[in-house]
C-alpha cells in the first residue's frame, strides 16, 4: 500500500515535471504566443493581475465621479445642473436638478462599485494575482486557466454592472445593501426594476469571479511555495492575501445564497423575504416571509467583506512601511496573529449592522462585546506600524506616504468604530452619516490608500519603470487632506443626527444648520477628486514613457525583485530562487561586513552573511551550508 | 528528465526535495483545489440549512409530511457512491473493463437519482405543496431549494463523470494516473454526503 502511494505521487510529480520544463523551455527560447494569448485570454498571472488593475481603476474613476455628482446635489442644493445634461440627459429633471431617483441610484452603484469593484476585484484581484506567486517564488498560479476564467468573470459581471448604468428605470438604487422588499418588488421604484436584476445578475457572475480566485490564491500559497519558503518566512503581504483569500471563499458563497432567494423572490414568486405588504394599495399575495433573514445572510458576507477590503491594504503596508523605514517589521508573529484573529472575529459580529433591526438587547450585547474585541488585533497592527517607523531611516516615496496615510486613516476611522459598535450608542447613530464617516474613513479611504500604495510601491515591477515622484507627493497631499476635510465633519453631521441617503436636506429646519458644511465638503470632495486625475496621468504616462526602473528599486528583500526587471512567463530564468531567511532582515547590525547595505534579500544563504547572523541563525547556517553542499553533489 | 531521477534520489534520504516545484502537501494542487470548491459549496448550503432554522423561528410556517421517495433516492446515491469507490479501486488495480462498467453504473444511478428527487417533486405538488404563488409557504420553497440546488450541483457531478468516463475510453485513467478518477470520487462522495446531511437536516426539522 505505501509502495503504491508512493509510485502514485512518483507518476504525479513525473506529469508535474514534464509540465514545468516544458514552461521552462518555453521561456528559455522567447516562444512567441500570439497577441490574443498573451494580452487578452492570458493565463500569466502577471497580465491577469494588470487587467484585474486596470478595470479596477476605471470602475474607481467611474465611482469616484459619482461621488463627485451626488456631493454637488448634496453641497449645493440649489445648484443648477444644466451643464450635466450631456452626460447624464433625463436624470437631469426639467428644472435642471438632479432625478431624485437617480440620487439613490448614484450612491447606490457607488457603494457596490467602490466596495465589491476597485477594492475587492481591483485590489486583491490585482495584488494576489501579482504578488502571491512573485513573493513565493512560484513560477504561476496553480491554475492558470482558472486564474484567466477569474478575470473575465468579473470582466462580464462588469459589462453587466455598466449595462445596468444605461436602462431606462436606471440602475438598482436601494442602496448597495439591496434589501428586501425593496429590492425584490421591480414595482417599488424605478429603480427595483431591470436595474435591479441587471445587478443580481453582475453580482453572480462577480461572486463566480472571487471564488474561482480565491481558490487558486489559497492553493498557490499553500502549494507552490518556493524552497525554503515556510509560512513562517512569508511576507506579511502573503499572509494578508492568503486570509483574505479563505475570508471570501467562506463568506461569499453565502451573499450567492442570499441573492438566488431574492432573485426568487423577484423573478419566481416565492416569499422567503416578502410577507404582507401592501404597494400602491394593493394587497401582495406573498405570506411568510422575513426581510430580516436577508439582513442576516448578506450581513454574514457583508461584515467580512469589509476585511476582504482591508486586509491586503494592510499587507501592502506592513511591507511597504518595512521596506522604507529600512527596519524590520515590528512584531512579525503578532502581526501575522492579529490578521488571524481579524479574520476570525470578522465572522462572528455580523449582527452589529442590525442593533437596530429588532433583535434581542442581550443578543446585541454579546454581539457588541464581539464586536469592540476586534479593536485589540487592530491596536496591535496600528502599534506595530508605528513602531516600525519609530527610530527608522525613513524614505518618503509615494508608496510610503499612502502607506502612512493608511496608518492615519485606519486609527482615526478606527476609533469611531468602537462607538458605533456599541450597541446602546448605536440606536442612535444608525443610518446617519456618522456611519459613513466611520467606514469611509476606516474601510474605503484606508484601503484606497493601500492600493495607490501597492501600485506606486510595484510599478516599477509590473511596467518595468518609475512613476513620477513629484506628481505622487501633490497626488498625496491633495488626497490625504481632502480626505480628512470630506469626512471628518460627517461626524458632527452624524451626531447632529443627518440620515444617510438622503436627497436634500432643504426640507427640515432642524438640518439647516449645516448648509455651509456640507457645501465645505462637497469642494474637497470636488478637489480630492480632481488629485486622482493627477494620478491616472502619472500613472499612464509612466507606463510609456516613465524612467526605466532599476531590478530593486526600493531596496527590498523580497523575492519578486530577484526576477528579471519585465519577467517573462514563468518569473525566473533558470532555477527559482531558493529562500534561507524572512523577508524584513532590513538594517542588520553588521551587514557591511558582510558585503550587504543596509538589506539582505531572502534568497541570500546565511551562511554568506556570517557576521550579521543573529546568535540562532549561526546554528541554521550550518545546517543550510550542509545541505547545499550536499545538494550541490547531488546536481553534480 | 534528469532533475526527475535526482528527484527521486533525494527522495529516498528524505532529507531535502530538489523539485521546480515543490508542493508542501503531499496532496496535488488541483485536488487540493476541489477540496477548497467543496468547502464554498459547503458554506453555500451552510447559509440555506441555517436561512431555514432562522426563518422557521419566526412562526408562520406549513407543515407537512417529506415524500416517501426520497428515502428511496437517498438509498440510490449511497449505492451510487459503493460504484463510485468500486470504480476507484478498479483502476487502482488496472481492471479496466470493471473500472467502465463502474463509472456507468455510477452515471445511471446519478440519473435515477435525478428521476427519484423529481418524483419527490411531483409528490409534493400532488400534496398542494409549492415553490412559488400565492399557495406557497416558506418551508415548501426552501424544500425546492435545497433539492433543486442539490440536484444542479449533482448534474455537475454527472458531467465530471462523463468527462471520466471518456478519459478511460481515452486510456488516460489507469494505475499510474489516478488523479482524474480520484477527484471525480472526491467530489462524488460529496455530493451524496451533501445530500444524506440535507435529507437528515429536514427530517429533523421540517416539522418542529
Amino acid at each position: 500500500m505505501a509502495t503504491h502511494i508512493h509510485n502514485e505521487s512518483a507518476s504525479i510529480d513525473a506529469l508535474h515535471h514534464e509540465h514545468t520544463q516544458e514552461h521552462a523551455h518555453e521561456h528559455e527560447h522567447h516562444h512567441e504566443e500570439s497577441f490574443i494569448r498573451k494580452y487578452i485570454f492570458s493565463e500569466d498571472h502577471k497580465i491577469i493581475s494588470k487587467q484585474f488593475l486596470i478595470t479596477g481603476l476605471f470602475w474607481a474613476f467611474l465611482g469616484g465621479l459619482m461621488s463627485v455628482i451626488f456631493r454637488l446635489q448634496l453641497g449645493f442644493p440649489e445648484m443648477k445642473l444644466e451643464f450635466l445634461r450631456p452626460l447624464l440627459g433625463t436624470w437631469i429633471n426639467e428644472t435642471g436638478k438632479l432625478d431624485p431617483n437617480f440620487y439613490l441610484a448614484l450612491v447606490t452603484m457607488h457603494g457596490t462599485i467602490m466596495v465589491f469593484f476597485v477594492l475587492t476585484a481591483g485590489l486583491s484581484g490585482t495584488f494576489s494575482n501579482f504578488l502571491i506567486p512573485l513573493q513565493i517564488g512560484a513560477r504561476d498560479m496553480a491554475s492558470g486557466f482558472l486564474n484567466m476564467l477569474s478575470y473575465w468573470f468579473f470582466f462580464a459581471s462588469s459589462v453587466v454592472m455598466f449595462i445596468s448604468l444605461f436602462v431606462e428605470t436606471g440602475p438598482a438604487a436601494g442602496g448597495w445593501v439591496v434589501y428586501p422588499p425593496l429590492s425584490a418588488l421591480p414595482q417599488a421604484m424605478p429603480g427595483s426594476g431591470l436595474g435591479m436584476t441587471l445587478w443580481l445578475v453582475s453580482m453572480s457572475l462577480f461572486i463566480v469571479s472571487t471564488l474561482l480566485g480565491g481558490i487558486n490564491y489559497i492553493t498557490t500559497v499553500i502549494n507552490l511555495r518556493t524552497q525554503g519558503m515556510s509560512f513562517a518566512r512569508l511576507p506579511l503581504t502573503i499572509w494578508a492575501f492568503f486570509v483574505t483569500a479563505v475570508l471570501g471563499l467562506l463568506s461569499f458563497p453565502v451573499l450567492f445564497a442570499a441573492a438566488l432567494l431574492l432573485i426568487f423572490d423577484r423573478s419566481l414568486g416565492t416569499s422567503f423575504y416578502l410577507s404582507e405588504i401592501y404597494i400602491g394599495g394593493e394587497a401582495l399575495p406573498n405570506m411568510g416571509g422575513s426581510p430580516i433573514l436577508y439582513q442576516h445572510l448578506f450581513w454574514f458576507l457583508g461584515h467580512p467583506e469589509v476585511y476582504i477590503v482591508l486586509l491586503p491594504a494592510l499587507g501592502i503596508t506592513s511591507e511597504i512601511i518595512a521596506t522604507n523605514a529600512r527596519k524590520p517589521i515590528f512584531g512579525y508573529k503578532a502581526m501575522v496573529g492579529s490578521i488571524l484573529g481579524i479574520g476570525f472575529l470578522s465572522f462572528i459580529v455580523w449582527a452589529h449592522h442590525m442593533f437596530t433591526s429588532g433583535m434581542d438587547p442581550f443578543l446585541g450585547s454579546v454581539f457588541m462585546f464581539l464586536t469592540l474585541i476586534i479593536a485589540v488585533p487592530s491596536a496591535v497592527k496600528a502599534f506595530n506600524y508605528i513602531t516600525t517607523l519609530w527610530r527608522g531611516n525613513i524614505i518618503f516615496t509615494p508608496a510610503m506616504l499612502f502607506s502612512v496615510g493608511l496608518v492615519s486613516l485606519f486609527i482615526s476611522g478606527g476609533v469611531t468604530g468602537i462607538i458605533l459598535g456599541n450597541n446602546a450608542l448605536d440606536i442612535q447613530l444608525h443610518d446617519t452619516y456618522f456611519v459613513v464617516a466611520h467606514f469611509h474613513l476606516v474601510m474605503g479611504s484606508a484601503s484606497f490608500f493601500g492600493m495607490v500604495a501597492g501600485i506606486y510601491h510595484w510599478f516599477p515591477k509590473m511596467f518595468g519603470r518609475m512613476m513620477d515622484e513629484k506628481l505622487g507627493y501633490i497626488h498625496f497631499w491633495l488626497t490625504f487632506i481632502g480626505v480628512y476635510l470630506v469626512f471628518f465633519p460627517m461626524h458632527y453631521m452624524g451626531i447632529a443626527g443627518f440620515p444617510r441617503r438622503y436627497y436634500s436636506f432643504t426640507g427640515f429646519d432642524a438640518f439647516k444648520s449645516f448648509v455651509d458644511l456640507n457645501a465645505f465638503m462637497s469642494v474637497a470632495a470636488i478637489i480630492a477628486f480632481s488629485a486622482q486625475l493627477i494620478f491616472a496621468f502619472n500613472f499612464f504616462y509612466s507606463m510609456f514613457r516613465g524612467r526605466r526602473a532599476p531590478q530593486n528599486p526600493w531596496g527590498s528583500n523580497t523575492l519578486e525583485w530577484t526576477a528579471p526587471i519585465n519577467p517573462g512567463h514563468g518569473n525566473w530564468i533558470g532555477d527559482i530562487p531558493k529562500v534561507y531567511r524572512w523577508a524584513y532582515d532590513y538594517s542588520k547590525p553588521n551587514a557591511d561586513k558582510d558585503g550587504f547595505t543596509d538589506f539582505i534579500p531572502q534568497n541570500i544563504p546565511l551562511y554568506q552573511t556570517p557576521h550579521s547572523n543573529l546568535p540562532h541563525e549561526q546554528e541554521l547556517a550550518k545546517i543550510q551550508e550542509a545541505e547545499d553542499r550536499e545538494m550541490k553533489k547531488l546536481v553534480g | 528528465m534528469i532533475k526527475l531521477e535526482i528527484a527521486e534520489k533525494v527522495e529516498g534520504k528524505k532529507k531535502f526535495q530538489f523539485r521546480e516545484v515543490s508542493y508542501n502537501l503531499s496532496m496535488h494542487p488541483l485536488k487540493f483545489a476541489l477540496w477548497l470548491f467543496i468547502v464554498a459549496i459547503i458554506m453555500f448550503f451552510a447559509a440555506f440549512t441555517s436561512a431555514y432554522i432562522v426563518r422557521q423561528a419566526e412562526g408562520n410556517w406549513l407543515i407537512f409530511e417529506l415524500p416517501k421517495v426520497l428515502w428511496l433516492s437517498s438509498l440510490v446515491i449511497l449505492i451510487s457512491s459503493a460504484t463510485m469507490h468500486w470504480a476507484y479501486l478498479s483502476a487502482k488495480k488496472d481492471k479496466i473493463t470493471n473500472l467502465k462498467i463502474a463509472i456507468i453504473t455510477t452515471f445511471l444511478l446519478g440519473m435515477l437519482f435525478l428521476y427519484l428527487q423529481f418524483e419527490a417533486w411531483k409528490a409534493l405538488v400532488a400534496d398542494g405543496v409549492f415553490f412559488a404563488g400565492k399557495d406557497a409557504n416558506p418551508s415548501g420553497s426552501f424544500l425546492y431549494v435545497l433539492t433543486g440546488l442539490h440536484g444542479l450541483h449533482l448534474i455537475s457531478g454527472l458531467i465530471y463523470l462523463g468527462i471520466v468516463l471518456w478519459a478511460t475510453f481515452a486510456g488516460l485513467v489507469h494505475q499510474k494516473r489516478l488523479l482524474r478518477i480520484e477527484m471525480c470520487a472526491v467530489y462524488w462522495h460529496f455530493l451524496g454526503l451533501l445530500w444524506i446531511y440535507l435529507f437528515v437536516f429536514l427530517l429533523i426539522n421540517h416539522a418542529n
